[in-house]
Order: C-alpha cells, then sequence, then structure tokens
C-alpha cells in the first residue's frame, strides 16, 4: 500500500448483525479494510469468518434479517444505508462480483449474450444491437473460444469453467474499478481453477481493477494476492502484505492455517499382507435416453480399471470432476451394476443385493458431503446405530445406546451428544458422526468418498488425523477418493490416477508424485496451488 | 516453522433443538396461525362434547316454534305469553287481576263468588305453552293465586323449517364436518404417502406403472364416482369418507412421490443402502420421515377442501341422511329457505366460513415455519 494514493474502497468499523431464532447474531464484529486502485487484496478465513458477509454488506446484499453498520466508502461516497436506486448506479457498474457457483449464477433461460448485455443496457443505456459488439470483445476477452458462435448459446451449453468465464465477462462489462470474487474457483477442477485464475491475473494487469479475492485456499492468495487480511469469527485477527504475511505470521491463528495442510506419509503395508478386495476389469455403462425409437446412448462412466487392496493398504484415488472415481468406488461395493470380477477375501461378490447384505458391515462407505449424508430428522444416536440395527438386531436398545457412546467417543466427540439433530453440528463434527457410523459395524474396508472435500483445512486435518488413528487401532483398509492432491499423498500408500473412466497412470505414492510419467499426472500436480511441496516436486 | 497447537474451535453448541420444535417457535410467532389453532380445537370441542351438553337435542322438533328467527330472548315472547294466558284466563270464568310474569312463571290473582274449582287448571294443563298450573286458595275458597310455569326456550340462532334448533343443528354438522374433513384426510394421508414413497423409491416400470394408475383414476369425474358407490353400497357416513378419501390420495402420492424421487439421490439414503439397510427400512426411516414437512402442510390444505366436498355431496343430496347433518347439509337447507328465513343460511355459513379460514391460515402459517429457507 502506498501512502498519499486515494483508497477506492474504504471499509470502516463495518459491522454485520442478524436477527436470528436464537437471538442477534454478530457475523463481522467491526472491521476495516481498504482495497487501493489496481491491487489484489486476499480475504482469508474459514467457513463462518464473516469474510462473505462483509462484501455482501458492502454491495447491500443482505438477507432480509441482516443489517449493516459502520462506513464503506466507494471513492468517498458512503455505501451502506444507500436506497437501492442509488446503490444501483455503484454496484454492478463500479464494483462488480462473481460467485463461488458458476451452475447457478446464470439464468439457465436465456442466452449468455442477452445475461451479458443486461448489465451493459442498464448502466450504459445500449440497444440490444448496440451491446452485441462489445458481448463478443468481452467474450473473447474472457478467452471463450468462438465468441461470435457462443454468444448464443445457452449456459448448459458451456462447461463450469466456461460459465466462470462467462460471469467474469459479466463483472467486467462495465469496467468495474473493483472486482469482488467471491470464492471464484472452489466449485471448478484443479486444472480449471488455475486457468481461472491465471485469466483474472492477466486481466487485472490489461485493465487496472482493483481485485478483492475472498477464498480459504492459502495457495491461491500466496499466488496471486498483494496484501492480505485475515479473518476469524467477525474479526480482522492479522493483515499485511502477502509475502510479509506468509513469511513472519504473528497471530497464532494465521499459524494454524499455514500450517493446516495435512502433513505426513503413510508407508506401504508388509509385502505379505493379505489381498483384501479385488476388482479386475470393472466397468460401470451406464445407458442414458432409449425411448422407443432412439438407442440408448452409452457412457462408460469406468472402463476396465482393476484395483487390488491389501490389508492395511490406502489407495488414493485421484481425478478431476468426471473421471469416474466416485463411481469406481460405489462399484466396487455393489452399490452400482457394473461388469468385471470383484472379489473380497478372494469370493466374488454377489451383485444380488440380499446376497451382499451380511457383507455390508465389512465394507462401508463414507460420503463427501457431511450435510447431506446425515437424514436431517434423526438424532445422531439412531444414525449411528442405524447399522446394528440391521446387522445385529438381537441387541437391546440400551446395548445399542452404550455402542454408540463408544463410537462417537473413538471419534473423538462427546458421547452426551447423540441425542442431538444433524443440523446443530459443524462440518467437521459431522463428518466424525458419518465416520462414526462407519466404524459402529467394525468394517475392514472402508471407502472414503472425498471425505475432506467439504471441510476447511484445519478441519481437513484433524479428520486426515482421525482417519489415520482409526487405521492404525483398527488395520482398516482405505479406498481415498479425492481430488485434493495434498490430502491423497499424506494419507495413501499407493495412489490411482484415472481420467474419463481409465487409469493414467498408479503406482506408488513417492513415485507417482516425485516422477510423474504421464502428462495428465504432471498437469494435475501443477495446478494443485498448494505451494511449497509441489513447487519442491516440480524443480 | 515451529507451531503451537491452538485449541481447535468448533462453533459452541446450540442448545438441542429438533426441526419441528424450531418450526413450532416459528409457528408460535405467528399470531393468525395459533389464533386459527385456538378457533379449531374449540370448534372440535364443541363439535363433540356440543351437543350433550346443550339443552336443546339436534332431533327435537318443537312444532310452535317453526322458523323462529334468531333471537336472544327466550321463546315464547313475552308479547304472546300474557295473551295466551288471559285467553286461558277468560275460560275459567273467575274474576281475575292483571297476570303478573316473573322469569317463567306467572302468577295471576283469582276470586269467585263462590269456592273455586280446581279443576279450572285443566284449561291450562290443555295448553302447549304452560305446564304445571298451581292453585292456592285461600281459607274461604272464594280468593286465590293461580300460577304456572312457561317453558322459556331460548333458540339463539333460530328453528329451521320444522321447528328444530339451529344451534343444537350447527354442533352436530360441525362434529360431521369435521369427521369427514379429518378421517378423509387421514386416509388420503396413508394411502397416498404409502404410495407415493413406494412408487418413487423403487422407480422404473414399477413408478410407470402406479402412476398411470393414478392418471387413470384422476381422470374418473368424482361426482360420478360417488353415485357409483352411493348406488353399490347406499348412503352411509362411512361412503363419504371413502369416497373422499379415495379422491384425494391421489394429488398426495404424486407430491409424496415427487419428494421421494430428490431424496432417494441425496447420500443420507445412499449411505443406508451402503449400511445394507432393507427397502422397506429405507423408506420407513428414511424417505417418509422427511417426507413430512410438506405433507403435512398438504394435510392441513385437504381438510377444508374435504369439508367443501362433502358439502357440495350433502347440497347434492348424495350426503349425510336426516336427522344428522353437516354443514353442507344445513347451508343446502338455508339456501332453499333464504327469502323468509335468512339465518337459516347465515349462521352454518358463517360456521364454516370459520372452519375454512382457521385451516388455511393453519396451513399457511405451518408452511412458513417448516420451510427450512424461511429461518
Amino acid at each position: 500500500m502506498e501512502p498519499g494514493m486515494e483508497a477506492v474502497l474504504k471499509v470502516r468499523g463495518l459491522r454485520v448483525e442478524f436477527e436470528t431464532n436464537d437471538g442477534r447474531v454478530e457475523a463481522v464484529k467491526g472491521i476495516d479494510l481498504d482495497v487501493m486502485p489496481g491491487e489484489t487484496v486476499a480475504i482469508v478465513g474459514e467457513s463462518g469468518s464473516g469474510k462473505s458477509q462483509t462484501t455482501m454488506a458492502i454491495m447491500g446484499l443482505l438477507a432480509s434479517n441482516g443489517k449493516a453498520s459502520g462506513s464503506a466508502l466507494y471513492r468517498g461516497r458512503e455505501m451502506l444505508g444507500l436506497p437501492d436506486r442509488a446503490l444501483n448506479g455503484i454496484r454492478g457498474e463500479k464494483i462488480t462480483m462473481i460467485f463461488q457457483e458458476p451452475m447457478t449464477s446464470l439464468d439457465p433461460l436465456y442466452r449468455i449474450g442477452a445475461q451479458l448485455a443486461e448489465p451493459l443496457r442498464f448502466h450504459r443505456g445500449l440497444s440490444k444491437a448496440a451491446a452485441r459488439p462489445r458481448i463478443v470483445e468481452l467474450l473473447r476477452l474472457v478467452g471463450i473460444p468462438e465468441p461470435e458462435r457462443r454468444i448464443d448459446a445457452y449456459p448448459h451449453e458451456l462447461s463450469g469453467g466456461q460459465r466462470q468465464r462467462v460471469m467474469i465477462a459479466m463483472a467486467l462489462a462495465c469496467d468495474p474499478d473493483v472486482l469482488i470474487a467471491d470464492e471464484p474457483t472452489t466449485a471448478l477442477d484443479v486444472t480449471v481453477q488455475a486457468q481461472i485464475l491465471e485469466l483474472l491475473a492477466s486481466l487485472q494487469q490489461r485493465l487496472g481493477m482493483a481485485i478483492v479475492f475472498i477464498t480459504h485456499d492459502l495457495g491461491i492468495v500466496q499466488r496471486f494476492a498483494d496484501r492480505v487480511y485475515v479473518m476469524r469469527r467477525g474479526e480482522v485477527v492479522e493483515s499485511g502484505p502477502t509475502a510479509a504475511l506468509f513469511a513472519r505470521p504473528e497471530h497464532p491463528y494465521t499459524r494454524m492455517l499455514l500450517a493446516a495442510e495435512p502433513e505426513g506419509t503413510k508407508p506401504a503395508p508388509p509385502a505379505d499382507a493379505k489381498e483384501l478386495m479385488a476388482g479386475d476389469d470393472v466397468k460401470v455403462i451406464f445407458r442414458i435416453g432409449g425411448g422407443l425409437f432412439s438407442a440408448a446412448h452409452e457412457i462408460r462412466a469406468v472402463d476396465g480399471v482393476s484395483v487390488h487392496l491389501r490389508e492395511g493398504q490406502t489407495i488414493g484415488i485421484v481425478g478431476e470432476s468426471g473421471s469416474g472415481k466416485s463411481t469406481l468406488g460405489r462399484a466396487l461395493l455393489r452399490l452400482l451394476p457394473s461388469e468385471g470380477r470383484i472379489a473380497y477375501l478372494g469370493r466374488p461378490l454377489d451383485p444380488d443385493p440380499a446376497a451382499m447384505r451380511p457383507l455390508r458391515s465389512e465394507l462401508q462407505l463414507v460420503f463427501q458431503d457431511p450435510f447431506g449424508s446425515l437424514s436431517p430428522r434423526m438424532t445422531i444416536g439412531r444414525i449411528i446405530t442405524e447399522g446394528l440395527l440391521i446387522h445385529r438386531p438381537g441387541l437391546s436398545a440400551r446395548e445399542r445406546d452404550r455402542l454408540a457412546g463408544e463410537a462417537l467417543a473413538e471419534v473423538g466427540l462427546e458421547p452426551a451428544m447423540r441425542n442431538r439433530y444433524p443440523h446443530e453440528f459443524s462440518g467437521g463434527q459431522r463428518q466424525r458422526i458419518a465416520i462414526a457410523r462407519a466404524m459402529i459395524l467394525k468394517p475392514r474396508v472402508i471407502v472414503l468418498d472425498e471425505p475432506t472435500s467439504a471441510l476447511d483445512r484445519s478441519v481437513q486435518k484433524q479428520v486426515v488425523e482421525l482417519l489415520r488413528e482409526l487405521q492404525a487401532r483398527h488395520g482398516l483398509s482405505y479406498l481415498f477418493i479425492s481430488h485434493d492432491l495434498a490430502v491423497v499423498r499424506a494419507v495413501s500408500d499407493y495412489i490411482i490416477v484415472m481420467k474419463s473412466g481409465r487409469i493414467v497412470e498408479e503406482g506408488p505414492t513417492e513415485a507417482i508424485f516425485d516422477r510423474p510419467q504421464q502428462a495428465y499426472t504432471r498437469t494435475l500436480m501443477a495446478a494443485a496451488l498448494d505451494t511449497k511441496r509441489f513447487r519442491e516436486a516440480a524443480e | 516453522m515451529v507451531v503451537q497447537p491452538l485449541p481447535l474451535d468448533e462453533p459452541p453448541p446450540v442448545a438441542g433443538r429438533s426441526l419441528w420444535q424450531d418450526a413450532w417457535i416459528r409457528l408460535r410467532r405467528n399470531r393468525a396461525a395459533v389464533a386459527s389453532m385456538v378457533v379449531l380445537v374449540l370448534l372440535a370441542l364443541v363439535g363433540i362434547f356440543g351437543p350433550a351438553l346443550w339443552p336443546h337435542p339436534y332431533n327435537r322438533v318443537y312444532p310452535q316454534f317453526v322458523r323462529v328467527p334468531a333471537s336472544l330472548e327466550a321463546y315464547p315472547r313475552a308479547d304472546t305469553i300474557l295473551p295466551a294466558f288471559e285467553r286461558e284466563l277468560r275460560r275459567t270464568r273467575l274474576d281475575a287481576g292483571p297476570p303478573v310474569l316473573e322469569g317463567s312463571e306467572i302468577t295471576v290473582e283469582v276470586r269467585a263468588d263462590e269456592a273455586i274449582d280446581p279443576r279450572v287448571l285443566r284449561y291450562f294443563e290443555r295448553s302447549d305453552l304452560f305446564s304445571n298450573p298451581r292453585l292456592d286458595l285461600a281459607e274461604d275458597g272464594r280468593s286465590g293465586t293461580i300460577a304456572v310455569d312457561v317453558q322459556r326456550l331460548h333458540f339463539f340462532f333460530g328453528t329451521d323449517a320444522i321447528g328444530r334448533d339451529l344451534v343444537a343443528r350447527i354442533m352436530i354438522g360441525v362434529r360431521i364436518s369435521l369427521a369427514i374433513g379429518i378421517l378423509a384426510s387421514f386416509m388420503a394421508l396413508v394411502l397416498g404417502v404409502t404410495y407415493g414413497a413406494v412408487s418413487g423409491y423403487l422407480g422404473g416400470r414399477v413408478d410407470n406403472v402406479m402412476m398411470r394408475i393414478v392418471d387413470i383414476l384422476y381422470s374418473l369425474p368424482f361426482i360420478f364416482f360417488v353415485i357409483l358407490m352411493v348406488v353399490f353400497f347406499g348412503r352411509s357416513l362411512v361412503i363419504i369418507f371413502i369416497a373422499i378419501g379415495f379422491t384425494e390420495w391421489l394429488d398426495m402420492a404424486r407430491i409424496v412421490r415427487g419428494q421421494t424421487l430428490s431424496l432417494k439421490r441425496q447420500e443420507f439414503v445412499q449411505a443406508a443402502e451402503a449400511l445394507g439397510a432393507t427397502r422397506l427400512g429405507i423408506l420407513t426411516r428414511h424417505i417418509i420421515p422427511n417426507t413430512l414437512g410438506p405433507v403435512v402442510v398438504f394435510v392441513t390444505l385437504l381438510v377444508p377442501k374435504a369439508i367443501l366436498l362433502e358439502s357440495l355431496l350433502s347440497f347434492l343430496g348424495l350426503g349425510v341422511q336426516d336427522p344428522l347433518t353437516s354443514l353442507g347439509l344445513l347451508i343446502s337447507e338455508g339456501a332453499a329457505n333464504m327469502r323468509g328465513a335468512l339465518w337459516l343460511l347465515i349462521w352454518p355459513a358463517l360456521t364454516l366460513t370459520l372452519i375454512l379460514f382457521a385451516l388455511n391460515f393453519l396451513g399457511d402459517g405451518l408452511r412458513d415455519s417448516l420451510d427450512p429457507k424461511d429461518r
């Protein structure tokens, strides 16, 4: 920050409060923030730290029960409390936003050209015809191929990355001074993430606007931001130039965030460990459509993959979305119809659900989304003991209750919590509950389907620790499905890289990370922004 | 970099509260919904206990009070009692002073030249108006006091075309209408939720066949269906429950099926499958409890619909039979007597309106309070 320069956005003592059924909740507790022209500022924090609410308050987009106080000046003009009409002269024109979810922030019923024309027509008073060349120019600017043709495309015809590019184009339409990017890449694959970030950086150089980056990803911050604000529980705990802050973090919270990347490696199991699970040439083919008159259309989600899991082993399966890694995990547990031979302890698994049922207690699954995988209408105790109800029907209610308490204690939760409902727990706690539900049946194999992707970094680390601990204590074998290379590296001793339903590369963890053979693997690693280790690996 | 282990802070636990408790808190804040609940409970109590406690039985006919208008005054009116009393008094051929009406007793001083024969009281006994005539004679037997009781009846809402008390009729009508509304909705609830959940969860061909059956039933005209049932099984209350319940479960089945289709893709259902739960277990433990939110709301809208349908049937003469009645039947009778006796239409119609308003407000309140987006 250079002294004497006038901040384009100046926030002083901003407070955001929400009226809820549980009383008043302070989401932001009086923060100061400056954005200079043309610089990139990152607001970093975990979920619930108030980083999104800060910008929502500045833009006048708070939910109806929210109230902002303090001051937010755009070039000396107060934005808080401004009526919508006056505010619209600034937001959408001078300060624009892009959101996390490119799938839902475009209206599926309108062509992208029409949606892009909206800010131009509203703020610049351009006619539809006059806006068109400008829109083509914008689409070219954000790197959409064949903009003259794509301008008439509907959102569903574009990929996630392209949609996010369209959102960026929309935000750039009126040459904004400030672009607020709220987790702009979180919903995207790592390789696409990298492209979008490069795009933003190059656009900033060319157009000279300031960018406010809201993110929980320190890799992005380190690579792109000039200055950082670290937020925690509605307060800015530390701020400063990126390099200085990363080199000498002062607040313990910042230090913890920086250290929150999962560490350590997992040694391979002994060579004579017996093979628990084997899948040979597994194929999962979805037939889509196919009515009376049209032939069914085939999608090969998993196409001839072989996996051999030994006792005590953790196999990491990595790949981008759509690579078939989750499908493979479910197919191995016979939760999806598949072709090929799948065996458990040398015996082939019967595809019939009734025949599989007794084995289900030994083969468990933990899901990505800790919010979706727990039934909202059941208490934690009932959720955890559902498996006992099925596999050990002879148990008395009291016995089940005792086992539920033990399982909760095992995953580090208070046993007294078993009478509560899932919505009362945080993401990390819910994932622990989901793990307890699998553990109570004393399984031998657990398929972990992106178990840490929906969690904050520091919570991820705890969950990874927990999984490791459980593996050591009970001799479990894991199939760890993830797109997050840092986590996979920390937990698995063998790695399978998948793309479009096929295995691209496989091998022991160190070998894959140190000497990736395939171009795709190298792209994945380069794109995984998680800083130092991968740079070391690349060197 | 040495990192001190920072106490890892999960957010402080919120006091334990289920979704339903949360909904209840929000519902309690909605004044219209709370008032509606109070009104409905009161009406239900009136429907259940009212007919037993009310002085007039709902099927008692008062021939002398046919189509008397609604009034807070007692019947017979004071200005009709005294002339009638005097008419009877003249027949006794006694010298009488001015009769005095006090409450439900009329007294009059009488005198005669000869001893008064107690049989004069027969004149009063013959009348419909008076009862329990008594004669107090002085010692000489030539003068005394005649006292008779007048039965003073209150018809607050008036009486109908054959002289039955409308309040009692409305009470029994509320009982029948609410019973039909609730029982028919309950039947629709059980049938619709089961059918919809099974159809949606099994999916594929089973779902296709089950939903086509629903489509076929949709295309049956309701009135035609009811007439058919009445013709086959005769007119009875049970047939009406069944007829209404049987047509109303179709909507419910559709709603629950739609909910189920989205629920079965949820990870907690897949998690149960991975645990090895049976289909029945998944349906009863996971699917049906999670559809209850919208279902509860739909039921509160179904109850007034069933009441209105019953009214329509009764209006057409396919509903309950005299002397039992329902609000619909009362309104239809009221409509027939509208010109001379407006009260026969107004009071039952007001009651029905009250019930429907209360149910709709309650339904709105429930929908809002169960909607998680409203938080």
